[in-house]
């Protein structure tokens, strides 16, 4: 109790650390997430603000003007700012601290087999910086000698891997990539949703979105938050909060793992 | 039978039922009506505001090409909306080539296919759209045949047009609301009902209660006399209540002329028994006066043992019995008598105190006489002896008769009363008669030879009952007299 207390005086006066949260995950679960960020104040004794963004541009921006200290990344955004900010932990999901892209066509679509089969099509992509939603498809399209600009009838952005999902899901767009970690959580989460639209192929894994700090984070502040991280499949509550994020766990990780995914950027010409 | 041949208790309480339906009916049907309008031309309202408010919010989206949250600010309408009278089917966004841009039914309507495509209604749409709408407003069509309307508005912000916003809304998609409207307003018309159609009969038969009993009445009239009506029954001032009070003085008006002509009844009767007794009487008088001169003259004449005068005596007191009574039958008007005055009066209290001392009654005497009258004053004192000693005779031992007697407007009035045994109306209707069977002692002439006198004189005498009392009252005229 009198901990508790010292540690209520202690939080008053610590400025809360500024975790930003994008489209990456499902971000619909604003009280998961709450959850989330309460579990890791109390494991690094700092209060934790939860800040979410619908476009991974603006908490990129956020992060490179040091308003926010952590953020959970897509992999294409953490290559645009992989100089400036520091790797804290890579999610593991199914036991992999990767995931892939998923082609998802309405549930009615029998017949594609093939990202090449949908030649003339209305194809929705997640988000101009998105790895999974954005880059394989056009580097599909690259590798055949398509040029994607040409080859869809038309292309929009839905800002987020669920909304794609939604998307094909009700016919506006005909096909959709998307991140394989939504996918499998709406599954689970949104079943009747996710019934409405199949997968059609998988591409590679590459490594899980990652969890990164800004460069200037005090390391020992980094410290902390790191073994919190790390530590939650260790810890009982940590195990239960994993669960409901469908994650297993967490590990330290290396940032030569997105190397893949700065070639496939430099190939395609983006940067 | 003809229904308009109903009574009134049916009928009346019957017409106001249908008075009273006619108007619920026609006052909802008026504010139905009205209601039905109002909605549809709210339904309308609703969905251009909802058209104008969508269009201020897709502009910048189709502006930057952002399907998506085009496609998720369309969506949101067909939600329903609570208080909404418009249920919105669809909603699509065009390009300027009408194709589709989004829709809240991307499978029904793809994007980039075109409107003429989408089916008859929207085939119709593509040839109907006027070359241009106005930025700001919206314009509604209604395919014929079909059961939506569409509320076409321009997706443009001053000369930059970007495509057209097509709402497809359910034309009786207010009849939900309406029924439900409807059925308020008719529960509470059967709440109204519920009250004034019990009230209606209630008061409708109380109306037609009092005439009812009138009209029962009048039916009576002729046949016998009825009962008069209660003023209880309807104590208002009104017609029919003034129609209560004619026949109340209409009744009062008959039941006098039937007392009246039941007293010319008695007049005429008394009149005629009086003109056979006179009669009667002439033809025993003659050959009595012959009978007792011959007695007489017998008696002065012829030589009469004691028994044979003993027999011609007892023959002579019968023939002067005889006379005696045929002579009270008889009775006459002698006009030359001489002139009533207030001491013949006071003779005949004289004469009756004998009679009353033996009785012991109390006598109130009041004679009012301070003149003499025009009037013959030995049969004034016949007819006060009569009345008098009648009353004495009536009263009860130790009890009470009084006289009156005085002048009124130039009329002689004179009442006695006693506090004897009191007469059924049968009885007073037969008073007067001769040989009155109620008269206990006398011959029953005392009151019919008082009778005759009065009538002879222009008067007229009556016996009546007032406050346990029988009242003798005598009515001559002081001239007249015939």
């Amino acid at each position: 109790m009198f901990l508790t207390c010292l540690a209520c005086v202690a939080w008053a006066e610590t400025p809360p650390l500024r975790f930003g949260m994008t489209p990456a995950i499902v971000h619909d679960q604003h009280r998961l997430i709450k959850e989330w960020g309460d579990y890791l104040a109390a494991r690094i004794g700092q209060p934790v603000e939860i800040v979410s963004r619908d476009r991974y541009s603006d908490t990129l921006e956020m992060l490179g003007q040091d308003k926010l200290d952590a953020a959970w990344l897509s992999d294409y955004p953490y290559i645009m700012v992989r100089r400036k900010v520091r790797l804290l932990a890579v999610p593991v999901h199914r036991g992999k601290p990767s995931y892939q892209g998923y082609l998802i066509v309405p549930a009615r679509d029998k017949t594609t087999r093939s990202l090449l089969q949908l030649r003339g099509t209305v194809f929705a992509y997640a988000d101009p910086i998105s790895h999974t939603g954005y880059l394989i498809p056009r580097q599909e399209l690259a590798q055949a000698g398509q040029r994607s600009n040409t080859f869809f009838r038309k292309t929009f952005f839905t800002w987020g891997h669920r909304n794609s999902v939604e998307a094909v899901a009700a016919g506006l767009a005909d096909a959709s990539f998307v991140d394989s970690y939504v996918w499998d959580s709406l599954q689970k989460i949104a079943p009747d949703l996710t019934a409405q639209t199949r997968i059609v192929s998988r591409s590679t894994e590459y490594a899980f979105p990652p969890i990164v700090t800004r460069g200037s984070l005090p390391s020992e502040a980094f410290r902390r938050l790191q073994a919190a991280l790390l530590g939650m499949s260790g810890d009982p509550a940590g195990r239960q909060l994993l669960e409901k994020l469908y994650l297993d766990g967490f590990v330290q990780g290396r940032p030569e793992l997105y190397d893949p995914v700065e070639a496939l950027i430099h190939a395609l010409g983006d940067k | 039978m003809n229904p308009l041949d109903l009574s009134f208790r049916i009928k009346l309480p019957l017409w106001g039922a249908v008075l009273i339906l006619l108007t619920a009916l026609a006052v909802s049907a008026s504010s139905m009506f009205q209601a039905y309008e109002e909605l549809k031309e709210d339904q309308v309202i609703d969905a251009e505001m909802l058209s104008q408010s969508l269009v201020s919010i897709v502009f910048p989206l189709m502006l930057h090409d952002n399907t998506w949250r085009v496609f998720e600010s369309i969506k949101n309408p067909l939600k329903s909306r609570p208080g909404s009278l418009t249920k919105i089917e669809s909603i699509l966004v065009l390009d300027t080539k009408l194709r589709v841009f989004a829709s809240t039914h991307p499978l029904a309507a793809p994007i980039l296919s075109e409107l003429k495509a989408l089916g008859p209604d929207h085939a119709w749409l593509a040839t109907h759209l006027p070359a241009a709408i106005p930025p700001d407003t919206t314009l509604n069509l209604a395919p014929p045949g079909s059961r939506f309307t569409y509320f076409l508005s321009p997706v443009a912000q001053g000369e930059a047009n970007l495509g057209l916003l097509v709402v497809k809304s359910n034309r009786d998609s207010f009849m939900p609301r309406f029924s439900e409207m409807a059925w308020h307003a008719g529960a509470i018309g059967g709440v109204v009902l519920a009250i004034l159609l019990p009230f209606n009969w209630y008061w409708g038969r109380r109306m037609t209660h009092p005439l009812v009993e009138l009209t029962n009445r009048m039916g009576q009239i002729g046949k016998i006399l009825p009962e008069p009506l209660d003023p209880r029954l309807y104590g208002h001032r009104d017609e029919l209540g003034r129609l209560f009070d004619a026949y109340n003085q209409m009744l009062k008006e008959l039941r006098e002329k039937s007392d009246l002509e039941h007293q010319i009844v008695q007049a005429e009767r008394l009149a005629a028994l009086g003109q056979l007794a006179a009669g009667v009487a002439h033809e025993i008088n003659n050959p009595l006066g012959g009978m007792l001169t011959a007695i007489d003259t017998l008696k002065c004449h012829a030589q009469i043992d004691p028994r044979m005068a003993k027999t011609i005596a007892l023959i002579e007191r019968g023939l002067l019995h005889i006379k005696d009574t045929v002579g009270a039958l008889l009775v006459e008007a002698r006009l030359k008598s001489r002139k009533l005055a207030p001491e013949d009066i006071e003779d005949v209290r004289t004469l009756v105190a004998a009679p009353m001392r033996k009785k012991t009654l109390q006598l109130d005497w009041n004679n009012r006489l301070d003149k003499d009258l025009p009037l013959p004053a030995s049969l004034i004192r016949q007819i006060l002896i009569n009345l008098t000693l009648n009353a004495i005779h009536a009263a009860a031992q130790n009890g009470h008769v009084s006289m009156d007697i005085g002048t009124h407007f130039e009329r002689l009035q004179l009442v006695v009363t006693n506090d004897g045994k009191v007469l059924s109306d049968e009885q007073i209707g037969h008073l007067f008669e001769p040989f009155s069977p109620l008269s206990e002692g006398g011959h029953g002439l005392g009151l019919w030879v008082t009778y005759q006198i009065t009538h002879q004189l222009g008067g007229t005498i009556s016996a009546s009952r007032k406050d346990d009392r029988m009242v003798f009252a005598v009515n001559i005229p002081l001239a007249g007299l015939t």
